[in-house]
């Protein structure tokens, strides 16, 4: 029979059951609901995120030219757990084309936490890197041999000319500085370490993708998440063209050979540099894979340091390239006109005495075309001294100041902020406050920096900034900011010009004396009529040996196309070391590009002669 | 055959479609559990929710097959029964192969059988024959002798020679029949008072380490001052519990989604079908579907301490109670574990954890209560 006395029990049972789910489900509310830090923690177990890498943007030359491309590599890859016990050590070895001294050091490496942070015994490590396809053909062959050793493609760069090293740079490992700066970057990744790879790193190397995988308790990798659903593709990088001219470019490193030096070009109504050529260099092949490293070290320990890149960072007194703006701005600020005549000997011109054969006194034309030192100094001398000195020396100061700026506007003394040329130095027009250091405020007179009259002394110049000097007179009064990129709309903005603010009519009076430079005077050897070149020769006192050989050109001479600046160090005339150099440079592109402008030699008869 | 009629008009129907509900999502979780996002099939036998799906249809026919046997059988058989299961638990560490430390579980051929999942069932027809027979009436504490020691006998096997202390604790699920036939409430609020005592105890630090060494194996011990807060241990210890938490906090509102959960796909928290399935239920389900299955368990024990209540003999009412007290127990245990309230204890969730032996004996449990239940109108004439 049933026993009733304890009936009101059951209440208390069934309230025990619901209190008991009630309180989970409070539990549970807490956990799932109010709680939301355990979602980021679950996904941090489960899911791996793996780079997808972006092909690298190639690069062109002004005609289409392929110069940097990307080749695939190798890297042997190894899930240490999926080795068997009885891996065939030897057989690896044998087909790594490696002794097992250097694999149990390279296994000990692998292994080693603090120095490898990534490692797990479950998921891939890198066993060898940067391995050309014939290094890896062996292993290749017999890989079925080998349980947990995979080989996985990458891309490096590739070079289709042995030239332009400077210009082009290279790609390597990110450092740890790369990481801090841009969050972009993950340990292991490439970019471009200088050049136009580390100018235009951003749009060259595109967007890496990334794939989520998951990932199980071991750490093994069990296929891609949700069917790919966060998956985001690589964007490749974006190509580039370059204003540069392979041909010019390799004819201009050809020429300079073994010598230390540079050139530059750069096609004048655009801005565009159509060479940049810095000597010695290397193989651009050199800095890639894994020789990058020991190669690099050895072109640091390099005595001629050729992996300065001279034609932006090497600085020299412009010499008598100079002079030419010496006229120009001597004539706009009315210290002389196109007649004054000065004597090239006697007291007048001392301390600067002329070493040339020509007659006395000379015009302006004559002055250029001779290269005429005492002229030059005369007129620099009338220039500052024309308002007296005043006191303090304060009339002569201001002409200073006015000289100089005026100079300063050919883009002299400055980098070209505005420009994507990276590594660029500034050189130097001296200002007042260096001679104030020097002399004293009042201790220093026309005659104290008579050496920059003729370009020697205190001033300094890059050879690009020779080069845009050149164009600047070609394009008779103003320059567009020289860069690397064709075709550049930003470059075709209106703040990209820089005017000289100096009358077109007074650049025709120094085109003409740089015509005859050509025709008559010191470039007059290595001439090529047909192509109107207009020129100024240079030679710069070097205290440490022989003197450097500067030239400036353009041509041809009213439709200008192509403007130059050569700078060999230690040969020295400039007349004999580089402006054979400009001159062919300027051969080849225009009979490459514009062959329809070569002036029949009859017709240079016509041409006024003196 | 008119009787036969009876029986099938006395079925509840309502209890074995909550039963076979929670064993069906069971089902489903387990094959979520194992799925590893590979398309193996539910009823592909190379994985665990294809073997379930057997151990699943032999379940109903069993349940079927235990309807028909006569309820009287087990009043008669009950002590031979007992006596039978005490033997074979005795038996069976010298059989068994151990399986992490436990020494449970009989092979034969490629199905393992757990014995101590069956001594529930049998332990609780002892009791009920025992507190049924006639004029028995719980007067004073001499009157609960013989019970507590046919509870405390299989118990003390289980946790001594078979190792497997989860399965030994519930068998304090008997509380509850003892409680309802007039055993005084206070035993049971005392253990409660006891256990909050040692909780505060442990916590305050004044119980010396060399006396949890005696009385707790070094895990156990782990695992309650983990649970305590009193010892952080997450990749030790307190793995699987926080891997569970992870597990089950992850699924937020309304869970990741069915065969979409990272946590027991990739096996972060280990036993994730069996011991551990709740967590497949809290990650791809949800606050929603974890609760739903906590509602649904709470009707199915409800209904059946309505089932019991409605018994006309002590025989069935005790052993209804002691059906509520062992389905309670392990609902209380496992789902306390996986939610971090309770210290980790190894026993399954009833009709989810993967397992023959486990489905099979509350199969075993439920349908000789159900048998029962049918019957009880013919108990009148």
């Amino acid at each position: 029979m049933i026993n009733d006395t304890y009936y009101k029990r059951r209440f208390v049972i069934a309230g025990i059951v619901i209190f008991i789910v009630a309180s989970y489900i409070v539990r549970l509310f807490a956990l799932q609901v109010i709680d939301q830090s355990r979602r980021v923690k679950a996904d941090n177990n489960a899911l791996v995120r793996q780079p997808v890498y972006a092909s690298r943007g190639l690069i062109y030359d002004r005609n289409d030219s392929l110069l940097v491309f990307n080749q695939p590599i190798y890297e042997v890859m190894m899930i240490m757990n999926e080795m068997t016990p009885n891996f065939d050590t030897l057989g690896f070895c044998e087909a790594m084309q490696m002794d097992t001294a250097a694999y149990n050091q390279r296994i000990a490496q692998i292994s080693n936490v603090r120095k490898n942070r990534g490692f797990s015994k479950y998921t891939p490590q890198v066993f060898a890197g940067q391995l050309k396809k014939e290094d890896i053909g062996l292993l290749q062959e017999r890989l079925y041999n080998f349980p947990g050793i995979s080989i996985r493609q990458r891309t490096l760069r590739d070079y289709t000319y042995n030239a332009a090293s400077h210009l082009l740079g290279s790609v390597g490992e990110v450092n740890q500085m790369d990481l801090e700066r841009d969050s972009y970057y993950q340990q292991g990744d490439y970019s471009g370490r200088d050049g136009v790879e580390k100018q235009y790193e951003v749009a060259l190397r595109g967007i890496n993708g990334v794939e989520v995988l998951l990932r199980d308790n071991r750490g093994r990798i069990c296929g891609s998440y949700h069917d790919g659903e966060l998956d985001r593709p690589a964007v490749a990088g974006q190509n580039l063209k370059l204003g540069m001219d392979i041909e010019l470019q390799m004819l201009a490193e050809e020429l300079i050979g073994e010598n230390i030096g540079s050139a530059v070009a750069i096609e004048p109504q655009t801005g565009e540099i159509l060479a940049l050529a810095s000597m010695p260099g290397w193989n651009p092949k050199d800095l890639v894979g894994k020789q990058r490293g020991n190669n690099y070290m050895t072109l640091l320990q390099d005595s001629k340091k050729p992996l300065m890149n001279r034609a932006t960072q090497a600085m020299y007194p412009p010499g008598s390239t100079f002079k030419i703006l010496q006229t120009l701005v001597a004539l706009h600020q009315g210290a002389i006109t196109p007649a004054t005549l000065y004597p090239c000997n006697g007291p007048q011109s001392t301390p600067i005495k002329c070493t040339h054969h020509h007659g006395s006194p000379v015009d302006l034309g004559m002055a250029i075309e001779q290269s005429c030192n005492p002229y030059y100094w005369c007129v620099f001398r009338d220039l500052l001294q024309m308002d007296g000195y005043g006191k303090n020396n304060r009339a002569f100061r201001h002409r200073y100041e006015l000289w100089r700026t005026d100079i300063m506007r050919f883009g002299l003394g400055q980098k070209f902020e505005d420009s994507d040329v990276p590594n660029q130095k500034s050189g130097s027009v001296p200002s007042t406050k260096l001679y104030d250091r020097f002399y004293g405020k009042t201790g220093w007179k026309a005659i104290t920096i008579r050496s920059l009259s003729i370009g020697q002394g205190e001033i300094l110049v890059t050879p690009l900034q020779l080069a845009n000097q050149a164009a600047c007179i070609a394009n008779e009064g103003y320059y567009i900011t020289p860069h690397l990129l064709y075709n550049d709309s930003a470059y075709m903005q209106p703040d990209k010009r820089h005017e000289t603010g100096i009358d077109a009519t007074y650049f025709k009076i120094v085109k003409d004396g740089m015509e005859r430079v050509m025709l008559n005077g010191t470039g007059r050897w290595h001439n090529i009529p047909k192509w109107h070149i207009c020129g100024k020769t240079g030679t710069v006192q070097n205290p440490h040996g022989k003197d450097h050989a500067i030239f400036i050109a353009y041509a041809p001479k009213d439709n200008p196309k192509i403007a130059v600046a050569i700078a060999v160090e230690n040969v020295g005339f400039g007349a004999t070391w580089a402006c054979p150099i400009a001159v062919k440079m300027i051969d080849l592109y225009m009979t490459k590009h514009f062959p329809e402008m070569a002036d029949e030699p009859e017709q240079t008869d016509d041409e006024p002669e003196k | 055959m008119n009787q036969r009629n009876n029986i099938w008009s006395g079925v509840d129907w309502i209890t074995i479609g909550l039963f076979f509900l929670l064993a069906i999502f069971g089902w489903m979780n387990i094959y979520g559990a194992g799925y590893s996002f590979e398309q193996t099939s539910i009823f592909s036998f190379s994985n665990r929710a294809g073997k379930q799906f057997v151990w699943l249809i032999t379940a109903f026919v069993l349940g079927f097959c235990l309807l028909m046997i006569d309820e009287k059988t087990y009043d008669i058989l009950g002590y031979w029964l007992y006596g039978a299961t005490i033997i074979v638990l005795i038996i069976t560490p010298f059989l068994a192969h151990d399986i992490k430390g436990s020494l449970s579980w009989i092979s034969f051929g490629s199905v393992s059988i757990q014995p101590a999942e069956f001594a529930k069932c049998f332990t609780a027809i002892a009791i009920a024959k025992y507190m049924g027979r006639y004029g028995y009436r719980v007067e004073s504490w001499k009157d609960l002798v013989v019970p507590c020691v046919m509870i405390v006998v299989p118990m003390v096997i289980i946790m001594v020679l078979q190792k497997e202390t989860g399965s030994a604790l519930v068998f304090a699920a008997f509380l509850l029949p003892l409680y309802r036939q007039g055993m005084t409430g206070k035993i049971m609020g005392g253990g409660v008072v006891l256990i909050i005592v040692f909780v505060v105890v442990l916590k305050l630090g004044w119980i010396p380490d060399s006396a949890m060494d005696k009385v707790f194996e070094p895990h156990q011990k782990n695992r309650i001052e983990v649970l305590l807060g009193i010892k952080e241990d997450p990749t030790g210890a307190g793995y699987n519990v926080n891997q569970s938490l992870i597990a089950i906090g992850s699924g937020g509102l309304t869970g990741k989604g069915y065969l979409k959960g990272t946590q027991t796909k990739m096996k972060f928290v280990p036993e994730q079908d069996t011991d551990f399935i709740f967590c497949t239920v809290g990650e791809e389900w949800g606050f929603l579907g974890s609760t739903a299955v906590l509602l649904i368990y709470m009707a199915f024990l409800l209904r059946i301490i309505t089932i019991a209540e409605r018994q006309r003999d002590n025989f069935s009412q005790v052993y209804a109670y002691s059906v509520v007290g062992i389905f309670f127990v392990h609902l209380m245990i496992n789902v306390g574990m996986v939610l971090g309230l309770l210290p980790v204890i190894g026993i399954p969730l009833p009709m989810f954890s993967y397992g023959g032996s486990s489905l099979w004996g509350f199969t075993l449990l439920l349908f000789i209560l159900l048998r029962l239940d049918a019957s009880r109108i013919n108990k009148l004439h």
